[in-house]
């Protein structure tokens, strides 16, 4: 393999494993931001991906090449739907985050599986017609050396996801929307003295997330397993949830924390076909992605800060 | 009401739901003998009869007995018992037990020790373990030459790689998965010694994600014929096949060829090519027949003749293990039966470790 080829892969394979993550850790970050822990963020993932794979399934005829990009529209609407539980039982009924999450969890996969054997008769479905597969920027993609190592045979929804980061990063910290997001989420007594809505503020913030992590579910069902399946999400959510706290609950920050998770995941597998690597045990190879990011952690970020009110529920007095 | 009042109702209310459990658990089968009433239970592992696997594989074995011999789903013909985990198999198996069930299977190497325990302590119930071997006396063992159909799928990617390079993906090491290497490996070396085979495990048989990203440096490092033997991970193989031969016609010399592995894939490599020609890139598949084995050995305990404490193998003789054709040319074709006769034959002996 030449060493452009290479470059090429790692770039690639890199992008495709972090778009998910990007697009659910920035939903983490949004509802975290407004105080309400999100570890229901797997959950969000499955309804999305099972939502993207059913609209797949069934308008990929009449719509073409279109349809994985809509498949993203169906899977944030039922993901947006699915979080209003998590927002009402927390906000609402004042119910502990975590169990709320994992109540959120438990339930997104066995609803899925269920649904699809009401809608199929089996367990998982069909493989969908219309994926991401490999895309090329036009335009972009002809720039020399630069072009080729990013742009061609590239991840669509990857760049998409860093998109959406920049965005985000633009909405939490520089409008008013954001800044009042932020301050539910430190100090939601002072901002309902203000006159702010801090019930209303959480559910936003919990139903970006629903959204967002709509769509990270699916891009994997639509760019990785290609069905939906009770093990087409498993764990990408919990990823997710650390790439955020590692991106310091900043969504500039979560996108390069995932990125840095789909580099190191891609440099083990594509480590063992380097010369010279390829005598180390696969094992040290396997674990290596975890101890970097254990190193990362460590000495290059210290301690971690997450929202002062984050899980704390607000209630107001009367 | 009196204290012993209330103590006595209490009991009577035990008694009563007790029996009740009781008697529905141990069911009309196990009162009345004779053939009509060879009642059979599977016990699943964790996959869950639709796994697209083998528990699929042996549900449906099961399902084609009861219909050979007018059995209903129940306690009075034969049903399954799902495992959500490796710790339920024991409960599941002492269940089925409990339920008057003439023949259990346990299916997966991970049941092995429960069933152990149980059918020593229930010496008058027949059990059947899939792909682990128990010597009990009231135990049939069922075993699968994996390594046979790995080699005839070695032999169908040696003859149609263009570019002299293979590809293995396993999904975590182990004795089961080592027959797919080496039966692989060994088709291959066998058919053209000078085609380089590159291997790797995603240690994991779930992680779709890696599967793609390992078949992805495969293929940027050659290889145009992939065999994944990875459960869940091997999703990841077909959609990185899929996403590159989308891009190319469908006779492309760079076209990525995968194989299928326990169920029949053919499905799973339908894709539109460059020209919105549709075609299929799954070349063959390594299927193992766990569904005719369940069938015929529910068959033989029915007759009597269930063949307690020894160990059933099943290869390309028994129709156990097999390779279906899917996309593969006829050419390709010719050379895998070539092979396949010869190893019925004997003339080829296949390792089960690479």
């Amino acid at each position: 393999m030449s060493l452009m080829a290479m470059l090429a892969l790692i770039i690639s394979s890199t992008l495709v494993y972090s778009a998910p993550l990007i697009f659910t850790s920035i939903g983490g970050t949004f509802s975290e931001r407004a105080g309400v822990v999100n570890v229901g963020l797997e959950g969000f993932m499955g309804m999305g991906a099972f939502a993207s794979v059913v609209f797949n399934l069934t308008f990929a005829d009449t719509l073409g090449a279109a349809t994985p990009w809509l498949g993203l529209l169906a899977g944030a609407i039922v993901g947006l739907l699915f979080s209003l539980l998590h927002a009402v039982a927390t906000v609402t009924l004042r119910a502990d985050h975590i169990i709320s999450g994992t109540v959120i969890n438990l339930m997104a996969p066995a609803l899925g599986v269920f649904l699809i054997k009401v809608l199929y008769g089996k367990g998982q479905t069909a493989p969908i017609a219309q994926d991401f597969g490999y895309a090329s920027v036009p335009g972009l993609s002809k720039i020399p050396l630069f072009g080729q190592l990013f742009f061609e045979k590239t991840s669509g929804p990857a760049w998409l996801a860093i998109l959406v980061a920049i965005i985000s990063w633009y909405i939490i910290f520089k409008t008013k929307f954001g800044l009042r997001l932020r301050s539910v989420g430190e100090n939601p007594q002072a901002a309902d003295t203000l006159g702010l809505n801090v019930a209303r503020l959480r559910y936003s913030g919990v139903m970006i997330s629903g959204l967002l992590g709509g769509v990270g579910g699916a891009v994997v069902a639509q760019s990785i397993s290609l069905n939906y399946s009770a093990s087409t999400i498993v764990g990408q959510g919990f990823m997710a949830m650390a790439a955020m706290i590692f991106g310091r609950w900043n969504p500039i920050g979560a996108l390069f924390a995932s990125l840095f998770f789909g580099l190191s995941q891609s440099l083990a597998v594509i480590g063992a076909q380097l010369p010279g690597l390829n005598n180390v045990p696969s094992i040290w190879l396997q674990i290596a992605p975890y101890i970097l990011t254990i190193i990362v952690l460590v000495f290059f970020f210290g301690k971690t800060r997450a929202p002062k009110a984050d899980g704390v529920n607000y209630i107001k007095a009367a | 009401m009196q204290r012993s009042a209330q103590i006595g109702i209490g009991v009577i209310a035990v008694a009563v739901i007790g029996g009740g459990i009781y008697a529905a658990t141990r069911g009309s089968g196990s009162q009345s003998t004779g053939k009509n009433n060879y009642t059979v239970a599977l016990v699943t592992d964790g996959g869950g009869v639709d796994d697209r696997s083998f528990n699929q594989s042996a549900w449906s074995g099961l399902k084609a007995y009861g219909k050979d011999n007018n059995l209903k789903q129940g306690t009075k013909g034969f049903n399954y018992f799902q495992s959500t985990d490796t710790s339920d198999i024991k409960t599941n198996l002492q269940t089925a037990v409990k339920g008057g069930y003439k023949l259990v299977y346990g299916v997966g190497f991970a049941a092995a020790p429960a069933m152990n325990t149980v059918a020593k302590a229930n010496p008058k119930t027949n059990f059947a373990i899939i792909d682990s071997v128990i010597p009990d006396k009231n135990v049939a063992s069922l075993m699968f030459k994996s390594e046979q159909s790995s080699y005839l799928a070695g032999v169908a990617a040696a003859k149609q790689t263009k570019s002299k390079t293979v590809g293995f993906i396993g999904g975590i090491h182990g004795d089961i998965i080592d027959t797919f290497e080496a039966g692989f490996k060994a088709g291959v070396a066998a058919t053209d010694p000078s085609i380089k085979i590159v291997s790797q495990y995603a240690d994991s048989f779930t992680d779709a994600a890696k599967g793609k990203t390992i078949a992805a440096s495969m293929v940027a490092g050659g290889a145009d014929v992939i065999f994944q033997a990875a459960g869940g991970t091997g999703a990841g193989v077909f959609s990185e096949a899929k996403a590159n031969n989308q891009k190319l016609t469908a006779d492309s010399d760079h076209k990525i060829w995968v194989i299928g592995v326990d169920m029949d894939q053919k499905q799973d490599g339908a894709y539109t090519a460059k020209n919105n020609e549709k075609s299929n890139f799954t070349l063959v598949s390594a299927v193992k027949r766990v569904d005719h084995a369940v069938e015929a050995l529910s068959n033989d305990g029915r007759k009597g003749n269930f063949p307690g404490g020894k160990t059933i193998t099943y290869g390309l003789k028994e129709k156990g293990v097999a390779l279906a054709k899917d996309s593969a040319s006829d050419n390709v074709w010719s050379a895998v039966q070539s092979a396949q006769k010869k190893i019925i034959a004997g003339d080829i002996k296949v390792p089960v470790h690479p």
